[in-house]
């Protein structure tokens, strides 16, 4: 089953595609993180899953093929935009009692047991919480919805290091308490590194990778020889990204070792997460020098 | 898929979790999350840390503590089990079913001795500790490959 399913997904604001022939699918059960730059599309895709922009060009469903943003699908999805917005002029008490309002299925006794837990008080007004507090409040808000599948849009941008692990925290236990499906976006490859098992690069509004970071990271490797070599090498493997000094050379290639035996003098090394998506990010031009002008607007917002 | 919800208590992530052993992780150290925690059961079981019987860490507590992924803990507790080291109950969790048996203890010792020897050659030949670790590694990796693929490595020499 696939908790979402793009076909030729599109996007266009004015004349800037935000996001285009996007065919994506993401299984559900995983945690996929959505990582790439300021203007890369994520807000958008996210956006389009969700119901809250309707696409320009091509198809989204989600949850096996509910149409995004029928009321099927929003029954089941449960979204926290940007900076965990909350009404900073009510109080706690009174963002619980809105959103069960507003919400045809909310667990009142989950929300109140997990904010009693985390020291929120009623009586306070969501305004005047820490970034990590009302971060936590929104979180709290989207599971009592009981979802099948939770949005995140950079969750965790503005939280100090111990907010982050806390949020971040309680995200991976709703997994293994329900087996929720989570899709979030980042732009902290470290943290994405440690909770992802599932990846979608984006630059420049298209695709870039997309698959189980298990699968991605197996069939991707950094090759270390003589210069003199690379090309060579290069010329036979499929070369995501190529360093290279006087005397050696580095080649970040995807490429089934098990059939396709490295040359002499060669050595291959597993790639970390961040090394393969910092790689296509660069390949893509997607690194801020190598951007047109108008993707660094913030056209996604 | 289905997860293994293992009835974990909902306790903060420095209270004792009823498992012998708590996982920890080192992001500096390139070796994949999973692999991380199998080697620290592996560890344990060398050290005594872990008998047979004992029950691992349950995924939902280890999941809450160092905010990973659970399938990546389940593939972890998956690879035990493939190792035949630890055995999953449905329901209850997943236990220790084997210790790591080392080497006897002669072999072990005359092994040791040998190494002795060969560390105070490559001393006396100017290795310092970083040039053993890298001569030691590049070997091991010709070593397995060799014995991997010994056509191939014949084709080559």
């Amino acid at each position: 089953m696939n908790v979402i399913e793009a076909r030729e997904l599109g996007r266009r604001y004015g004349a800037t595609w935000a996001l285009s022939g996007c065919t994506l699918d993401v299984p559900a059960g995983r945690l996929s993180a959505l990582v790439g730059p300021n203007g890369a599309g994520k807000t958008t895709l996210l956006n389009l899953c969700v119901g809250l922009t309707r696409p320009t060009t091509g198809s989204v469903a989600v949850l096996d093929g509910l149409p995004a943003g029928s009321a099927a699908a929003l029954e089941e999805i449960a979204y926290v935009a940007q900076d965990t917005p909350v009404y900073a002029h009510l109080s706690v008490a009174d963002m619980l009692h809105l959103t069960r309002n507003l919400n045809r299925r909310f667990d009142q006794a989950y929300a109140r047991g997990r904010l009693d837990e985390l020291g929120i008080e009623l009586g306070h007004r969501a305004g005047a919480l820490s970034g990590g507090q009302r971060a936590q409040l929104a979180l709290t808000l989207a599971l009592a919805r009981r979802p099948r599948m939770l949005v995140l849009d950079e969750p965790t941008a503005m939280l100090d290091p111990l907010a982050r692990h806390d949020f971040m925290a309680a995200v991976v236990a709703a997994m293994a308490d329900d087996g929720l499906s989570v899709v979030l976006s980042s732009h902290v490859l470290a943290e994405v590194e440690r909770v992802a098992d599932h990846l979608v690069l984006l630059a420049g509004g298209s695709v870039q990778l997309a698959g189980e970071v298990d699968d991605l990271l197996a069939c991707h490797h950094l090759l270390s020889g003589p210069a003199a070599q690379a090309a060579e090498v290069a010329q036979r493997l499929d070369v995501v990204h190529l360093t290279r000094g006087t005397t050696q050379a580095h080649l970040l290639v995807r490429a089934d070792l098990a059939r396709e035996p490295i040359a002499a003098g060669w050595e291959a090394r597993p790639v970390g997460l961040e090394e393969l998506a910092l790689a296509y990010l660069r390949e893509s031009g997607a690194s801020a020098g190598a951007l047109p002008a108008n993707q660094h607007l913030e056209v996604t917002r | 898929m289905t997860l293994d919800k293992q009835n974990g208590s909902v306790d903060g992530a420095g209270s004792a979790t009823g498992s012998p052993i708590a996982f920890r992780l080192d992001p500096a150290s390139g070796v994949p999350t999973y692999l991380q925690l199998v080697q620290q059961v592996e560890h344990a079981l060398r050290l005594g840390y872990l008998a047979p019987g004992d029950q691992l860490p349950k995924v939902r507590d280890v999941v809450a503590s160092l905010a990973i992924n659970p399938n990546t803990v389940l593939k972890a507790y998956r690879d035990l089990e493939a190792k035949g080291l630890a055995g999953g109950r449905p329901g209850v969790g997943t236990f220790v079913e084997a210790t790591l048996s080392q080497v006897a203890l002669p072999e072990l010792a005359e092994l040791r001795r040998t190494l002795l020897g060969w560390l105070a050659e490559a001393d006396k030949a100017g290795l310092d500790e970083d040039d053993v670790v890298a001569l030691v590694t590049n070997t091991l990796r010709d070593f397995h490959e060799a014995r991997r693929a010994p056509s191939e490595a014949e084709g080559v020499a």
